[in-house]
């Protein structure tokens, strides 16, 4: 895979400290009943971990993957990203750190339909602006072709299998570069065969020197990875632990 | 492409029978503002061309705006006046042909002399009151349309009789006279002399046509048991639109009154600026339905992008850049319907000067339009303007999205 783009890590330092880190996060959903989504998380995520969230169904893997993505705001604590608080940080600039430094899969593709694949991973390069056109379609095209779709760029999202889209998503989430990609049942709507691929380019993600996060409700899949955080309504129930032993 | 530009026009081809529809729309309402602006302003134009042209630019007459100061009134702040009998002063402009001369020297035009009598005209047992102008015909090609308008005969014709006079169309049909006619001028003085008729002239404007007749000068004054006199200058300016200033300069200079066109007609001038203010506020409103189309589309292409909205800003688009995208859909929903417009405009515009009018109250036959740039630029600035708008408050919405609730829902 390519280089990074200059501008992708620009706006923190400090490569000691977690990457992400969640202190003592709540997420509260208002309304006539309020529904709490987190409850009270502390969480370190360090360079090159592979982790995986995991917990029954409404348990909140994806309400606190969301919270360490900056794409929700917690009702109370802090996320830090590389140490900064991101608590003061108004949406431009939520915007920005999303765009430089965190990479998004979600369980569905989630690709744009009225564009080319190529054109998809472009995208987040076009919207940071630090690549020339030419050196983001040279770089989108090497990063589908390091994912086996060398052959696809000029094709549409619905020219493609499952398997294949879920690839590209892979693949604009690394387009800037990120620090962290954080997926969400990357392989919740794939068949076996391609849930294997893209693990396996995940892996290929964290052994190239990035950290993953995964949210995921396969035990196997998650058993396959570093670590292993496990929720249950809403709080940590376990960090670290096999599956075994959650079970 | 910027981005911006490419994901908006993406979303506007990608949904073309609705894009077609907002742009028709808009397409409609500049084209039909265009229309409507080149039939009022070019009825307009030629209604003031025909005025301008019907009469001198200025008419300065021996009058005064203002009675002239009693000695009291100089005196004293503050005076009070029982049974004051007017000074009866002679009538006319003093020394004409040297206030003449010096207005020559400055009015960037022409100035003739002319002689203005209120008389009865009297053909047969049919009479009716008229204004008599006695002209120096040679003089009166420099101020006036009058040697153009004329039928039957030419201005040159009152210097073949005695007493010829030459008479609107209207007037002459009124009283029944014909060409050659002998027909009797008398004056509230008593004045009653035998004229006979030389020629007809149209100037297009009825109340003229039907109420002013034209003699020499010195038959004017003849009229008026005055020889020498001299009623009123009748200047013509280069620039008609100028002649309000020259006349308040000649007032101010000569301390006669002088009327410029526009003030001669400012009823009419002022019933245009109402007709302008109708006509703005209807093609305003053409505008404003259209608006609605574009609200609709933006609001629904938001509504189907709703997803790709959440996608875009999960991937860390600004808000801003998403407000953006969907504002420039509407704008290029605005300037491709105004485009389309400027095409429509202008056939129908041509369409509308085809069609020929038979009218006995007109002199043309065909509709005067104006082709005007401002009126193409007026009408994509408010489509533009009103297409800004209509897709705002949607893409404000769009932008305000909050892409966990959307990806939620798709999950």
């Amino acid at each position: 895979m390519s280089e990074a783009p200059a501008a992708a890590t620009a706006p923190f330092a400090g490569a000691s400290m977690p990457l992400i880190e969640a202190r003592k996060v709540t997420r509260i959903l208002p309304g006539v009943v309020p529904t709490t989504l987190v409850h009270n998380i502390d969480l370190e995520v360090r360079e090159k971990e592979f982790v995986a969230i995991t917990g029954p169904s409404g348990s909140g893997k994806s309400s606190l993957l969301y919270l360490l993505g900056l794409l929700d705001i917690p009702t109370s604590g802090e996320v830090l990203i590389k140490g900064r608080s991101t608590s003061r940080m108004d949406e431009d600039e939520l915007a920005v750190t999303r765009l430089s430094m965190l990479g998004f899969v979600f369980q569905f593709h989630f690709l744009l339909p009225e564009f080319t694949i190529l054109d998809n991973v472009a995208l987040p390069m076009r919207a940071l602006g630090a690549l020339s056109a030419d050196a983001m379609r040279e770089r989108a095209a090497e990063l589908l072709s390091s994912l086996g779709l060398a052959d696809h760029v000029d094709k549409w999202p619905d020219q493609l299998s499952g398997g294949q889209r879920q690839r590209v998503a892979v693949a604009r989430a690394l387009a800037n570069d990120p620090t962290v990609i954080l997926a969400d049942e990357p392989t919740g709507s794939l068949d076996s065969k391609s849930s294997d691929q893209v693990f396996e380019v995940l892996r290929e993600i964290v052994n190239r020197g990035k950290t993953v996060v995964a949210v995921t409700h396969d035990l196997g899949l998650a058993e396959r990875m570093d670590r292993r955080i496990h929720l249950i309504d809403g709080e940590i129930a376990n960090d670290g632990a096999s599956v075994g032993d959650l079970a | 492409m910027n981005l911006i530009l490419d994901v908006a026009w993406t979303h506007v081809r990608s949904r073309a029978r609705h894009t077609g529809v907002a742009v028709a729309g808009v397409a409609t309402g500049v084209g039909f503002s265009i229309m409507m602006a080149a039939l009022m302003q070019g009825s307009q134009d030629d209604f003031v061309r025909m005025l301008v042209n019907a009469l001198p630019h200025i008419a300065v007459s021996d009058e005064r705006r203002s009675p002239p100061l009693q000695p009291a009134e100089q005196a004293f702040d503050a005076a009070e006046f029982h049974g004051l009998k007017p000074e009866v002063r002679r009538r006319g402009i003093k020394n004409p042909l040297a206030t003449m001369a010096a207005l020559e020297a400055w009015v960037p035009g022409a100035v003739a002399p002319s002689v203005k009598v209120q008389a009865i005209i009297r053909y047969g047992n049919r009479d009716t009151g008229a204004s008599v102008i006695g002209i120096d015909p040679r003089r009166e090609a420099n101020v006036s349309e009058l040697p153009t308008q004329m039928r039957q005969g030419t201005l040159a014709s009152l210097y073949r009789a005695t007493n010829a006079i030459v008479l609107g169309d209207r007037l002459a049909e009124k009283i029944g006279a014909r060409s050659g006619a002998n027909l009797t001028v008398q004056t509230s003085e008593g004045t009653c002399i035998n004229a006979q008729v030389v020629a007809f002239y149209h100037s297009g404007i009825r109340q003229v046509d039907e109420s002013t007749a034209y003699v020499l000068a010195r038959t004017g004054q003849i009229l008026a048991q005055q020889t020498g006199l001299i009623n009123e200058l009748r200047v013509r300016v280069n620039d008609p639109m100028i002649a309000d200033k020259v006349a308040r300069r000649i007032e101010s200079d000569t301390g006669y009154k002088s009327v410029a066109w526009q003030e001669a007609h400012e009823d009419l001038l002022n019933a245009f600026v109402i007709r302008n203010v109708i006509m703005y506020t209807v093609v305003g409103a053409i505008l404003l339905v259209a608006s609605f189309g574009i609200y609709n589309i933006i609001s629904t292409i938001t509504h189907e992008k709703a997803r790709d909205i959440a996608i875009m800003k999960s991937l860390g688009l600004k808000e801003r850049t998403v407000r953006t995208i969907f504002v420039v859909e509407a704008l290029i929903i605005g300037l491709v319907g105004a485009v389309a417009g400027f095409l429509l405009g202008y056939l129908l515009c041509l369409a509308l000067g085809s069609l020929e009018f038979k009218s006995p109250f007109m002199d043309t036959n065909r509709l005067p339009l104006a082709y005007n740039p401002w009126h193409y630029i007026i009408a994509a600035a408010v489509a533009l303007l009103s297409s800004f708008a209509a897709g705002y408050a949607p893409a404000r919405k769009a932008a305000h999205v909050h892409p966990v609730e959307i990806i939620r829902g798709a999950t």
